[in-house]
């Protein structure tokens, strides 16, 4: 047992670390740091900045133009850009769509939807829950008829993140209702351009425009648009939700978060002394750092077993859950060290999505209801308890 | 990096686990656990002859182990077993004498049980608050004051007694037929004993001996995590076993949400123990090894006693019961947070850290 990072993988740490260091502008790592919510435009420009250094897509293939990392160095890269405080990869055409179309596209849907996702032409969204359909997403309802060599949609997703920025959206939808709900589903790709579609803003809990809705009526689309075989979409949505799970324990932006914590509770003064030297402040922020480099630990376990036999298994949901309400706990004790500071609304919401707050407030509390989505969203930390249920405990 | 055991901790593992499996199952253990001497001595030579005790100590000092990870092999698989063996101040003493540069021969071959006496009835954890004094008198040092919750203390031979020398913890060697010693069984199996010094003749081992102190307490406590995570991960195999076959209301009670979900909780948690387990192991000689160790007995304090509750709690009735072994895995389970530092004194370290930095 050895907990230590190869030579090489320090080498590398290195080299992600001073080519941050030198690449990410400091305007963007400002704005991410002051926890103002990425515009457009610099989720466009840093892609742009990975991209020419061919590290954007971390999760593609060599043959599709990906760096060809391991899970480690991934990991690397990600707890680096975390530390530099560089935007989150948008994830949705990277992340998401990106492996799928590796794994069930036509060669014809990969030359064409490939480069657009790497250079920033397309910016993909998610069409995946319905209203009624969230976590029983077998269920949803959206319908696509075919006719000749067309699909006609017609209903509604939700939750759709950022989708006012894109101009594409790839969607789960019914193709057979007369089978089990699994085996009627089809992943098809939208061009948001096409008539018939709406999108309508949701202002979230804490005021911010972050995700949509977006009704379809006799929305036509090629059948060529069609990923993998009709009726088998609800393979590629589990392959998906694997790929949305790495990275999921969110351990960087854990770490991120209690260093700013730690920040506050030094500089926020209470009872005449640092709040840090309170000791029932300062035992919640031990006990939270505790529970994180426990984690950590838990991650690279995780990560060495993916190493070892190729993919993650079930067992990353213990990250999801864990790692889920350490980050909440983390933006809880950041909202409370700010106290009554933390209050005001955080005022203008721009279209960019832009927040402001009184200096030094960080958004605190904006953050802290923001955050507690990370525990519904990609399956809610009850559906991973039944996923766990099933795979690990054999109930 | 490397998650997986080296080949001969893997051997080392696997020969005791099936050892304690075979040969001393629950319901012996449960005969010798409760009573006096809560030690098997045929048992205690067999474990030795496995190399149990020479895994405590480096090669330089006779072993063939001595690192936090052979202190987690060795004592996760007595977890398992919910082993009551004087272990623990077998490999507290081994540390010492480690440091010492003393010979151990005795203690790695079995022959001679020791035993390590920090902790005093009003401070049991402090090195600082150490009332035991030890006075020079002809060639050695006599001792006086009264040592509490010395574990092993009942079954041993030799006791290493910190006790304050010119103003300093020192350690010193005392012959347990020289001493007055209490021994008792504990609530969770396993004996411990008070040690009553009144002018008991010692054999000094180590002047101004804080930091070596503090080593065996972090290794101490080290091994309690790594029997803690082996107690529970028994705990959880053996309530979801429950959950299979136990039926109420004509279905298999695992079949319930409310107690999958906390299965899966005890789960995370003992995941939790083993990674943060292997930090503290990974740390034990090195210089944060104390912060790591105070993390590690905090976390697993706070989760071997929701394993202990939650495992009684799914069971109902059967688990109140001496007969089933849930009930003394979860005795275990929770009294062992008592042992060399408890969840909050160990919070508190890390606490103290954290302001300090």
């Amino acid at each position: 047992m050895d907990l230590s990072f190869s030579a090489e993988d320090n080498a590398f740490r290195e080299e992600v670390r001073s080519y941050l260091a030198e690449n990410l502008p400091k305007r963007i790592s400002d704005a991410v740091r002051n926890g103002t919510e990425q515009t457009k435009e610099m989720a466009e420009e840093w892609h742009a900045i990975l991209n020419a250094k061919g590290w954007l897509a971390t999760t593609w293939g060599v043959e599709f133009g990906g760096p060809g990392w391991t899970p480690v160095q991934k990991h690397i890269f990600e707890e680096e850009c975390c530390r530099a405080y560089a935007p989150r990869i948008v994830p949705f055409g990277l992340n998401m769509l990106g492996p799928v179309l590796q794994a069930f596209g036509t060669k014809e849907q990969q030359d064409y939807y490939l480069p657009r996702i790497l250079d920033g032409t397309d910016w993909w969204c998610q069409g995946y829950s319905e209203p009624g359909a969230g976590s029983d997403l077998a269920s949803l309802k959206t319908r696509a008829v075919r006719e000749g060599d067309e699909y006609v949609i017609n209903g509604q997703k939700t939750w759709t993140t950022l989708g006012q920025h894109a101009n594409k959206i790839f969607c789960l939808c019914r193709t057979d209702t007369e089978v089990k709900q699994q085996e009627g589903i089809s992943f098809i790709l939208v061009d948001l351009d096409t008539p018939g579609i709406e999108m309508r803003p949701i202002r979230l809990i804490e005021g911010g425009h972050e995700v949509n809705e977006v009704f379809f009526t006799d929305v036509r689309v090629p059948v060529s648009n069609l990923v993998g075989e009709e009726n088998k979409g609800w393979t590629i949505a589990k392959f998906l939700l694997t790929h949305e799970r790495t990275g999921i324990a969110g351990v960087g932006f854990s770490m991120q978060s209690l260093e700013e914590v730690k920040a506050l509770a030094r500089k926020i003064r209470r009872g005449g002394r640092p709040l840090i030297q309170d000791p029932l402040f300062a035992a919640r922020i031990a006990q939270a750092e505790i529970d994180l480099e426990a984690m950590k630990i838990t991650n690279l376990r995780m990560l060495f077993k993916a190493q070892q036999q190729g993919a993650p298994g079930p067992e990353t949901s213990i990250l999801k859950i864990k790692g889920t309400v350490i980050h909440q706990e983390l933006k809880d004790l950041a909202r409370r060290a700010l106290g009554p500071v933390a209050a005001p609304f955080p005022g203008a919401m721009t279209d960019g999505n832009i927040m402001f707050g009184p200096e030094g407030t960080s958004n605190n509390a904006a953050r802290y209801f923001n955050n507690r989505k990370t525990s519904i969203f990609g399956g809610s930390n009850e559906i991973q308890r039944n996923i766990l249920t099933k795979t690990m405990l054999e109930l | 990096m490397d998650f997986n055991l080296t080949e001969d901790r893997r051997m080392l593992q696997d020969s005791l686990t099936r050892y304690l499996g075979d040969k001393y199952p629950v319901d012996h253990r449960n005969k010798i656990a409760y009573e006096l001497p809560c030690h098997d001595p045929a048992k205690w030579g067999e474990m030795a002859e496995l190399g149990a005790l020479f895994a405590l100590a480096p090669e330089d000092a006779g072993g063939f182990g001595g690192t936090g990870f052979d202190l987690m092999v060795v004592f996760e698989a007595l977890g398992r077993a919910l082993n009551p063996e004087p272990m623990l101040g077998a490999a507290m003493a081994s540390r010492l004498l480690t440091k010492a540069g003393a010979d151990q021969e005795a203690l790695l071959s079995g022959a001679t049980k020791y035993a390590v006496a920090v902790g005093e009835v009003e401070a049991p954890y402090e090195l600082d608050e150490i009332a035991c004094t030890a006075t020079a008198k002809g060639d050695g040092h006599v001792l006086s004051g009264r040592k509490s919750s010395v574990y092993g203390g009942q079954a041993a031979d030799v006791i290493l007694v910190a006790a304050m020398l010119d103003g300093k913890p020192a350690v010193f060697e005392v012959q347990a037929s020289d001493a007055q010693v209490a021994g008792y069984p504990m609530m969770d199996g396993g004996g411990a004993a008070e040690v009553l010094l009144d002018d008991t003749p010692a054999k000094l081992l180590m002047a101004d001996a804080t930091d070596a102190l503090n080593d065996a307490l972090n290794a101490g406590a080290l091994a309690l995590c790594a029997e803690a995570v082996g107690v529970m991960e028994v705990t959880h195999e053996i309530t979801l076993d429950y959950l299979r076959t136990r039926k109420q209301f004509g279905v298999p009670i695992g079949k319930f949400q409310v107690l999958q979900h906390r299965a899966v909780d005890m789960l995370t948690e003992i995941e939790q123990s083993r990674s943060i387990t292997i930090k503290a192991a990974s740390e034990l000689d090195g210089p944060e090894a104390a912060r790591f160790v105070s993390m590690a007995k905090n976390l697993i304090g706070r989760a071997a006693r929701l394993v202990a509750e939650e495992s009684i709690q799914m069971h109902g009735g059967i688990a109140m019961t001496w007969e089933y072994p849930v009930s003394h895995y979860a005795k275990r389970l929770v009294m062992l947070d008592a042992q060399l530092g408890d969840t909050d004194y160990h919070l508190s370290r890390v606490v103290a850290g954290l302001q300090a930095a």
